[in-house]
């Protein structure tokens, strides 16, 4: 046969293979959640599907191109009225497998559509999503005011239970993704969208804003930590006290710095004076493993780069370049890095 | 003098011949005051014109020296054979010599800006089309250098986000729809057997802002302004608060100008289609190439009417401060993808409906026989069109709308896959029940088959809602629509380059590069985007002009890019194809391909008047019925430009009306148009100061200019 | 029909009314996509009526009397509109003259009552969505009598010299089609502005 009809046919295998063989924290084929395990269930049925239609028309395709070849002809073919007739019994037959193929398929997408419906519950966490160019917010919504949690690009969830996302934006579109969980849902600006994540198993899951934001839309990760429930209720309670406070001279004065530079105007940090909420809330900046939404690592070197510069690690990012000395910017992230 | 030469191609009356020669002397005369061309020229015609009244092959011979071309092989054989009674003879040569004078294209500069001939300005849109596939082109091998790697610093944010935004319009908006329209412009009157197309002026219209269009949104990139919100351009990202400088408005008033040019085109199809089909052609004799490009404008005109609407609401909430699309003052931005998508997804069978004309027009060539469910194909054709308008919403599944909506979404998307498959069915069937014959456009008409339905496979994919929540706004989608658009889309039109290359110029492409040229562009294009795939799934969304090493997309993305270049490379041997084929191709004839369409039934390139004899038809493959020869249309007059006008269903000659000059004031009307829709981007006086001299323009190009009907 | 063989076209006439024209059809594509333009302009204020809890978002409603004086105007001007179409029809170059200048008035009259009908609006286009919306309503229709009024002029001249015969009858029609479809597409038009935002009140 042909190169080409190999070419497909390794092409197809090449799915099948690459499927099951890649994973990643990131991946809608590593599933850890009942939608995201029911969506990539209902995948490997329409892969099938497509396979079988692939390979069928490319090996009528090129059966029909060689078995009778020519290299050149100047005649035309007078028709054969039984051959004819047998084609159009053949194709009619083919479209009504088609539309029956995707009658199926249309039915089969509809109730894996609902998966999420039949987990809704009264057991439900309700976490507010709010997306900012170019980072995101989280806030747990609790009758009790004092357990309002807000914290920012990383959001800890318990195991087992769903998770109730409240999607807001105050700014653009953006769309909430964290492919091993669920599916993706829009923020849209003047709209409340709602989206229902689950985790079946512990693990950390990265998600990214998936819907062009502008300038800084490649940096706009997050992470889903799923942990068993215990362990989530100590992340929980740790998250609601207010920031330590700074042990020893460097993170005391870099504490001042924080507070003296301009830092305060944007950030809030509970426990001192700085309450602003125009960016990411930093009380417990350093138990997160990511900064200013993946675009540095949570590292000494991560977080000195990112006040000393952040328009060169994120361009265009919100966040302005505050100018500071060498021995403060060291004492400013001695002190952020103790905000575990 | 005479009005309506009456050349019965069987009995020739001499004293019409000699007055049709002696008007013509007349004219030359007038003409040759001209200071354009020299004396000598006027010498050997005049000298020629005289041997012409000793007989016909003299004149046949100054008719191919007029036109610059000796290669008008099948004029010569028939002149100097003149085998059958109703060929060649003095009346042919006489005819030639009114309609090129009547048909001729006004030489220089201004000739060329005023020229009503659709094949040159369809031509011309080919070209245009394919420049812009150049730079759209090299913005995507950009890209691609970019995201060959993670956390690569080639470009910029800011400037990766312009690169996609441009990549994407103006491979949307100024080539695929644009060189699609041009193969309607080019083709249609031809193969409906029409002298000339509907509205030959609103066609050169439409060709002048297509470039406006281009020019706007190419010239604002080099000054920075280049457009950076995306293809689609959602609100509110591209409102004033969040897209502050002009770049958002050049994007709106681009597309502004190519959806003018786009609907233009689009009436003077439909038109052309409908009223000036040749004699015969009753509907179900309609070639299915010509039916693609009725069905496709027909969408042109009900799809493009809501991205105008869009894009104005979008100028004047950034212009005059109306509220559309700001939900704080009751505005709404789904209203945008509504409108936008409205528009947005027939806009994609804009561009792949005619290619499957092109498919269509070339299978049954090479598999040697009648297309197989020619009146099925039209059905799909027809019922894809309808579709077309109920399915937008499937690229809003994300955006958190109805779930019973959605799945009604979900079906009417998939149930497109019915009608495309009844094509599929129908090209396989046909190519199966023929004896295929293999040269370079069958070849690419193969590729097409099987990328297509790898695109249309992941279609269906992407219209199962829970599916696309998954793969949306990621490579998977960006891999279905590469596939679909090229596969889809460019193959068909590659093919159809090496299908009509030689009707256009007269010379064929090469075959040996040809072959080349298919197998680098099939496997550079799988090389290049079958790994787009697999990043989506992986999670590699789009429009990010960077990612982590940590996410494993790094080799995969390294594939695509060598794809991407060695695909870039196949064009390349495409252009060397056209330079040594304009120079040293095999000389074409008329039909090389033995093909059964009626612009195969003139010479290769045709004369400017398309038909010496416009065809009679008798049936769904007039050439292979007739042996070349279709019966044809006598008693046109020969001293002004006439266009047949037959009736919709059975093409029964109704009328022969005038066919517009050629005209300077389209292309004025084209200027005075752009200045005022550019000028309407920094104020909006600009509509009002603009407006006098659009009507000004507007008024002298429809003024009759004492035409010879007001003469009566 | 199968034509047996070659085809004499030399008795056929060179112009034609109505749909054996191609003017005509040009036009009515033409009526074809400003008609879909104002469906999806009145489907985008039905859209944001919908959406909002309020419609008008926080102004009355227009006043009533411009638009019905407009209204009323286009719905008579199609008696001269009728009447002029049977005189192009019958090649009468006076009467289609006599009709050309009336059908003009009528586009002037209905373009001064289009000025206060703004005025009346009770809304600016940048107070709201609703604002926009209407204006734009509005002002596509204007930007339709404006455009036609123009053609009506300009034909109307012609039929005033020597190019007045002929062919230029066919296009006199095509006009009073055009004029046809610009009232007919004002009637859904006027009850969504006028109406629609009374329905909710
Ligand atoms: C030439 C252009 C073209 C064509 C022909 C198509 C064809 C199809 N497209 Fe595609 N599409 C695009 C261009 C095109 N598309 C573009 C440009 C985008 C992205 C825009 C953007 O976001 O930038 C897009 C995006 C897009 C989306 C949104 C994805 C997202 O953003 O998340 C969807 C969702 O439903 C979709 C569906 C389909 C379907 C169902 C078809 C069907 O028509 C396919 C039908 C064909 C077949 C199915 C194959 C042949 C059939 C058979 C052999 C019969 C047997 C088949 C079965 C049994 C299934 N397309
Ligand atoms: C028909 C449409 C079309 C075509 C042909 C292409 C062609 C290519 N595209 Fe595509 N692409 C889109 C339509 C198209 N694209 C759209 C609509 C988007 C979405 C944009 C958005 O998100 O807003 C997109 C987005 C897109 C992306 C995603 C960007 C992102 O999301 O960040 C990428 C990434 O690799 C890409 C790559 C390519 C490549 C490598 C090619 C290559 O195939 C290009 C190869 C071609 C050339 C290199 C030029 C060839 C040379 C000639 C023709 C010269 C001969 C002619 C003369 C001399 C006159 N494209
Ligand atoms: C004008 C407002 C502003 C000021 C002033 C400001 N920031 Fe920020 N900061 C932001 C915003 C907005 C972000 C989110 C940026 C992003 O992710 O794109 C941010 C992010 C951060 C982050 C990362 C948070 C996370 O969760 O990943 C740190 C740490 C930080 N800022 C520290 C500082 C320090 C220290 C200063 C003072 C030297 C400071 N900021 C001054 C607005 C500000
Ligand atoms: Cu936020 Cu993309
Ligand atoms: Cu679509």
């Amino acid at each position: 046969m042909s190169p080409r009809g190999g070419a497909t046919a390794t092409a197809v295998c090449a799915v099948a293979l690459a499927l099951t063989g890649c994973s990643g924290i990131q991946s809608s084929t590593d599933p850890h959640g009942p939608v995201a395990g029911a969506i990539y269930g209902l995948f490997i049925v329409f892969m099938i599907v497509a396979a079988i239609v692939q390979g069928g028309v490319t090996i009528a395709l090129l059966l029909g191109a060689l078995r009778r070849r020519r290299l050149d002809a100047r005649s035309v073919l007078e028709l054969d009225p039984a051959s004819e007739r047998r084609a159009t019994l053949v194709v009619s037959a083919l479209v009504g497998l088609t539309a029956a193929t995707i009658a199926g398929l249309t039915l089969l997408s509809f109730f894996v559509g609902r998966t999420d419906a039949r987990l809704a519950g009264s057991q439900e966490l309700v976490v507010r999503v709010t997306a900012h160019q170019w980072w995101w917010e989280f806030t747990f919504e609790d009758p009790a005011p004092d357990r309002q949690l807000t914290t920012a690009n990383e959001l800890h969830i318990p195991v087992g239970r769903p998770v109730r996302l409240k999607l807001l934006s105050p700014d653009v579109i953006h769309s909430f993704w964290v492919p091993a969980l669920s599916g993706k849902k829009d923020l849209i600006p003047g709209r409340l969208n709602e989206i229902l994540v689950q985790a079946d198993k512990a693990g950390v899951f990265r998600g990214q804003c998936a819907e062009y934001c502008g300038l800084q839309h490649a940096n706009m990760a997050l992470k889903i930590v799923a942990e068993p429930p215990a362990q989530f209720d100590r992340w929980f309670a740790a998250q609601l006290t207010p920031a330590a406070e700074p042990r020893g001279a460097q993170a005391t004065r870099g504490r001042e710095v924080f507070l003296s530079s301009g830092c305060a105007l944007c950030h809030r940090i509970r426990g001192t004076s700085a309450a602003a909420v125009f960016g990411p809330d930093l009380t417990h900046l350093a138990s997160r493993s990511m900064l200013a939404a993946g675009a540095a690592p949570m590292t000494p070197g991560g977080l000195g780069g990112w006040i000393a510069d952040p328009q060169t690690v994120k361009p265009g990012s919100k966040m302005p370049r505050v100018p500071l000395s060498g021995p403060e910017l060291v004492a400013l992230v001695a002190y952020l890095e103790e905000l575990k | 003098m005479t009005r309506r030469l009456q050349p019965d191609r069987r009995t020739l009356d001499p004293a019409a011949f000699s007055r049709a020669l002696a008007s013509g002397l007349a004219r030359l005369r007038v003409k040759a005051a001209g200071p354009t061309t020299g004396p000598g020229f006027w010498a050997l015609l005049a000298a020629a014109l005289g041997l012409a009244a000793f007989g016909g092959l003299a004149a046949r011979a100054l008719w191919a020296a007029r036109a610059g071309r000796v290669e008008r092989r099948e004029e010569w054989r028939r002149l100097s054979l003149s085998k059958e009674p109703d060929d060649g003879g003095p009346g042919d040569a006489a005819l030639a010599l009114a309609l090129g004078r009547t048909w001729a294209r006004r030489p220089g500069l201004i000739g060329a800006l005023s020229t009503v001939d659709h094949k040159v300005i369809g031509l011309r849109l080919v070209l245009i089309a394919f420049s812009f596939l150049l730079l759209g082109g090299c913005a995507a091998l950009v890209m691609r250098l970019q995201l060959a790697g993670p956390s690569q610093n080639i470009v910029g944010a800011d400037f990766y986000n312009q690169l996609f935004t441009m990549h994407g319009t103006t491979m949307m908006f100024l080539f695929a729809v644009p060189v699609m329209e041009a193969a309607a412009v080019l083709l249609v009157p031809l193969v409906v057997g029409a002298r000339a197309i509907a509205f030959p002026r609103l066609v050169a219209f439409a060709q002048w802002m297509l470039v406006a269009g281009g020019v706007l949104l190419w010239g604002g990139f080099a000054l920075n302004l280049g457009a950076d919100v995306g293809w689609f351009s959602y609100v509110p990202l591209a409102s004033l608060n969040y897209s502050p400088t002009k770049r958002a408005d050049l994007w709106a008033q681009t597309v502004t100008f190519t959806e003018l040019s786009a609907l233009a085109i689009s009436v003077s199809t439909i038109v052309t289609i409908f009223k000036q089909r040749a004699p015969g052609m009753s509907l179900d004799r309609v070639p299915l190439f010509a039916w693609a490009q009725l069905v496709t404008s027909f969408m042109t005109v009900f799809a493009m009417p809501g991205v105008m609407l869009a894009s104005t609401y979008l100028i004047l909430d950034r212009l005059v401060g109306t509220q559309f699309f700001n939900p704080a003052a009751g505005g709404d931005a789904l209203l945008w993808q509504h409108l936008f998508w409205w528009f947005g997804h027939p806009e994609v069978y804009i561009i792949f409906v005619p290619a499957t004309g092109f498919v269509s027009a070339i299978v049954p060539v090479f598999a040697r026989r009648p297309m197989f469910g020619h009146t099925a194909i039209v059905l799909s054709l027809v019922s894809i069109a309808i579709l077309a308008f109920g399915l937008w919403v499937h690229h809003m599944f994300a955006t958190g709308l109805p779930r019973l909506g959605e799945s009604f979404f979900t079906a009417s998307s998939m149930a497109i896959a019915i009608p495309s498959g009844i094509q599929i069915f129908c090209w396989i069937a046909t190519i199966w029940l023929g004896r295929p014959v293999f040269r370079t456009p069958f070849l690419f008409v193969l590729g097409f088959i099987i990328l297509f339905v790898m695109g249309g496979l992941t279609g269906v994919m992407v219209a199962s809602v829970p599916l696309d929540l998954q793969v949306h706004d990621t490579y998977f989608v960006v891999a279905h629509f590469h596939y679909v658009l090229i596969g889809g889309a460019v193959f068909p039109l590659l093919a159809a380059v090496y299908y009509w290359f030689p009707k256009v110029t007269g010379r064929m492409l090469s075959e040996r590069i040809g072959r080349w040229h298919f197998w680098t562009a099939f496997i550079g294009f799988n090389v290049a985007f079958f790994p787009m795939h697999l990043l989506g799934l992986q999670g590699m969304t789009r429009r990010i002009y960077t990612y982590p090493a940590e996410l494993g997309w790094g080799p995969l993305n390294l594939l695509s890019s060598c794809g991407a270049f060695l695909f870039a490379g196949s064009f390349a041997l495409m252009a060397w194809n056209v330079v040594v084929s304009l120079r040293s191709g095999e000389q074409a004839g008329p039909n090389p391909w033995d093909a059964d369409g009626l612009e195969w039934a003139t010479s290769s390139p045709p004369p400017p008047y398309n038909f010496l004899w416009p065809p009679v038809v008798q049936g769904r493959e007039p050439l292979w019925a007739s042996a070349g020869r279709p019966p044809a249309v006598t008693g046109h007059r020969t001293d002004m430009r006439e266009v047949l006008i037959t009736s919709i269903a059975d093409a029964v000659p109704e009328t022969r009306e005038p066919s517009p000059d050629e005209s300077i004031w389209p292309f004025v009307a084209a200027v005075v148009t752009t200045i005022l829709l550019t000028g309407s981007i920094f104020t909006p006086w600009a509509v009002v100061w603009g407006a006098p001299p659009v009507a000004v323009a507007l008024i002298a190009w429809f003024w009759p200019k004492g035409d010879k009907e007001d003469e009566q | 029909m199968t034509p047996a063989g070659n085809v004499d076209v030399s008795k056929l006439p060179d112009w034609a009314h109505g749909p054996k024209s191609v003017t005509w059809w040009g036009t009515l594509a033409f009526c074809a996509i400003e008609g879909t333009g104002f469906a999806l302009a009145a489907g985008g204020y039905l859209f944001l009526g919908f959406l909002n809890q309020s419609w008008p978002i926080s102004s009355p409603p227009p006043d009533l009397i411009w638009g019905a004086l407009t209204t009323v105007t286009l719905l008579a001007s199609l008696i001269p509109n009728a009447w002029l179409n049977r005189a192009a029809h019958a090649e009468d170059l006076r009467r289609v003259r006599l009709g050309m200048v009336i059908m003009s008035l009528a586009g002037v009259i209905a373009l001064v009552l289009r000025v206060f009908e703004f005025g009346a609006l009770n809304v600016k286009w940048n107070q709201d969505a609703y604002g926009s919306t209407v204006w734009v309503l509005l002002g596509l229709h204007a930007t339709h009598l404006v455009t036609d009024l123009g053609d009506t002029l300009v034909l109307a001249a012609l039929m005033f010299t020597r190019h007045g015969h002929g062919r230029r009858f066919s296009d006199v029609t095509d006009n009073c089609f055009y004029w046809n479809f610009v009232v007919a597409a004002w009637l859904p038009l006027y009850a969504l502005i006028y109406w629609a935002p009374r329905l909710g009140a």
